[in-house]
């Protein structure tokens, strides 16, 4: 079961990022659960400034930008 | 029926039926302001979308894909020199803040990670005003001079504000932890004189494809409400007699103005440089084309074009349509900018309240900037609306630089980051400052 996180206050960027980590996901075909964090306070816990974040198991892995379905494979396994 | 969850949509079909039935179509006022903002929007399209917003969307897509952010927040981070942070905070909206969504967390990240509350405070209250779109539209639509003092004042008053802040709030400053912060890897590095070289030709097009040409007089003329503020249009005469004075603008729209509110018809000293430049400014557009795209085939991947293209692409969809409301909103209450086009609240209204440079005036616009919310870039067709309608210059720039900077959406979220006190400090502070700078610009160019 992995647990990805969005770390964003909900622009369109975000979201983009959202879709692209469930597609990555999906393809991979692993359990996984998708929570957004949107609470800037939460987002600063992270150590992330820069949003869209994502984060795996607590671990951020990428800062600042949209990354694409394939990045985000491999940063699930 | 769900009563419980439909009675939203109720209410809003009610809302909308009942403004249907009391339409006020027919009544000259309403017809007119319709008009207007139709006007007003065909006039931004045919003016201003294909030279200047098109290449401001390339730039702003540039700055957000290749401009390394982290290099830019190793200054503000929290070991960094104090001195260098403030300087860094004040201009860095520039390259950091191309997206209005990204200047809160920024903020909070370096609040809370870096430099502290004075830097914080000095890249929230500058990021907004000096980010690249926002002096482009400003400069362009406003005028020179205030989209000048716009950027100027921004990055002064946001250093002043953060060391009050930072001398307010000394105390706690000194016992903060910080945490590390986390950022992204530097991307590929091309040397610096090749990015200058790409930014240069870049704004080079942008600057040249709208370079106006001056017109030969320029008439001073008082207007419309009980005759306080004074316009200026500045182009070719027609003709001039003792009841009224012609004169075709330099965008060709033709200006009619009685004899009787005349106050002064002056030449425009003619500058042979700038002339040269105006006739010659579609063979450099060509040229600076020509090597922009040698730049970007020859330097660039084609995985770094991709990004900067949907870079672009991404902020043309984020903007153009809050433009398009804000510029249609703007004409039907305010009209087109000409003192004898009116929307639909007179502008005898806009003259009473934001008129001339009063202190009462400026606080006036730094309190009302502060607390409206102004989504990415409408603040300026909102304010031409207000220019035209008879504000003065003054509280326009109290305006501007009380607007964007705050609304009580982001004093919300400042104040979940912050506290309330410092947000209540931080709020005063920004409308004292801009009211201050209102008043200072308009007293110099009135």
């Amino acid at each position: 079961m992995k647990k990805i996180q969005i770390l964003g206050t909900g622009c369109p960027k975000c979201k983009k990022l959202t879709e692209n980590a469930e597609s990555a996901a999906k393809e991979l075909g692993i359990e996984y659960e998708i929570e957004k964090v949107t609470d800037i306070n939460e987002i600063m816990s992270f150590g992330v400034m820069m949003t869209p974040a994502l984060a795996v198991d607590g671990q951020v892995k990428s800062v600042g930008k949209v990354i694409s379905p394939n990045e985000i494979k491999k940063m699930l396994v | 029926m769900d009563f419980k969850n439909e009675w939203k949509k109720l209410l809003f079909i009610a809302t909308v039926f009942l403004a249907c039935f009391y339409l006020p179509v027919g009544s000259s006022r309403f017809d007119n302001a319709v008009g207007e903002s139709l006007h007003l929007v065909k006039w931004y399209a045919r003016e201003h979308v294909l030279l200047c917003l098109v290449p401001a969307f390339f730039i702003a897509g540039a700055i957000s894909v290749f401009v390394s952010q982290a290099s830019v927040m190793k200054y503000l981070g929290a070991r960094a020199n104090k001195v260098l942070a403030y300087g860094v905070a004040s201009v860095s909206g520039t390259v950091l803040a191309v997206c209005s969504c990204t200047v809160l967390p920024l903020f909070a990240g370096i609040y809370k990670m870096g430099a502290g509350l004075g830097p914080a405070t000095a890249f929230l209250y500058s990021g907004p005003a000096i980010n690249v779109l926002a002096i482009i539209l400003t400069a362009r639509i406003l005028g020179l001079e205030l989209g000048v003092a716009r950027a100027a004042g921004a990055i002064l008053f946001s250093i002043i504000i953060g060391l009050l802040m930072h001398i307010i709030y000394r105390k706690e400053e000194e016992q903060k932890t910080t945490a590390q912060m986390a950022m992204p890897e530097p991307q590929t590095a091309r040397p610096l004189w090749k990015n200058a070289l790409y930014f240069a030709s870049m704004v080079g097009i942008l600057v040249f494809a709208n370079w106006a040409r001056s017109g030969d007089v320029r008439a001073v003329f008082l207007c419309c409400p009980g005759g306080l503020t004074t316009y200026q249009v500045e182009g070719a005469l027609i003709s001039k007699t003792e009841q009224s004075l012609k004169i075709l603008d330099t965008s060709g729209e033709t200006h009619e103005v009685p004899g009787e509110l005349l106050q002064q018809v002056e030449d425009v000293g003619k500058n042979s440089i700038y002339e040269l430049i105006y006739r010659i400014r579609w063979l450099l557009v060509v040229l600076l084309l020509g090597g922009f795209s040698l730049m970007v085939l020859g330097w660039f991947t084609k995985h770094e074009i991709g990004e900067w293209l949907a870079a672009t692409w991404g902020f043309a969809k984020q903007i153009l349509p809050l433009l398009l409301l804000g510029v249609l909103a703007s004409g039907f209450l305010l009209g087109r900018p000409d003192p004898a086009h009116e929307g639909v609240i007179p502008a005898k209204w806009i003259n009473a309240a934001v008129g001339g440079n009063s202190i009462r005036a400026n606080l006036f616009a730094s309190v009302a900037g502060a607390f409206m919310y102004f989504a990415t870039l409408t603040e300026v067709p909102i304010l031409q609306g207000l220019l035209g309608a008879g504000m003065g210059k003054g509280p326009a720039l109290a305006l501007l630089l009380a607007g964007p900077a705050l609304s009580l959406p982001s004093m919300l979220v400042l104040r979940s980051i912050m506290g309330t006190q410092k947000t209540a400090v931080y709020v005063s502070l920004v409308i004292v400052m801009a009211t201050i700078s209102g008043m200072i610009f308009g007293a110099i160019w009135g």
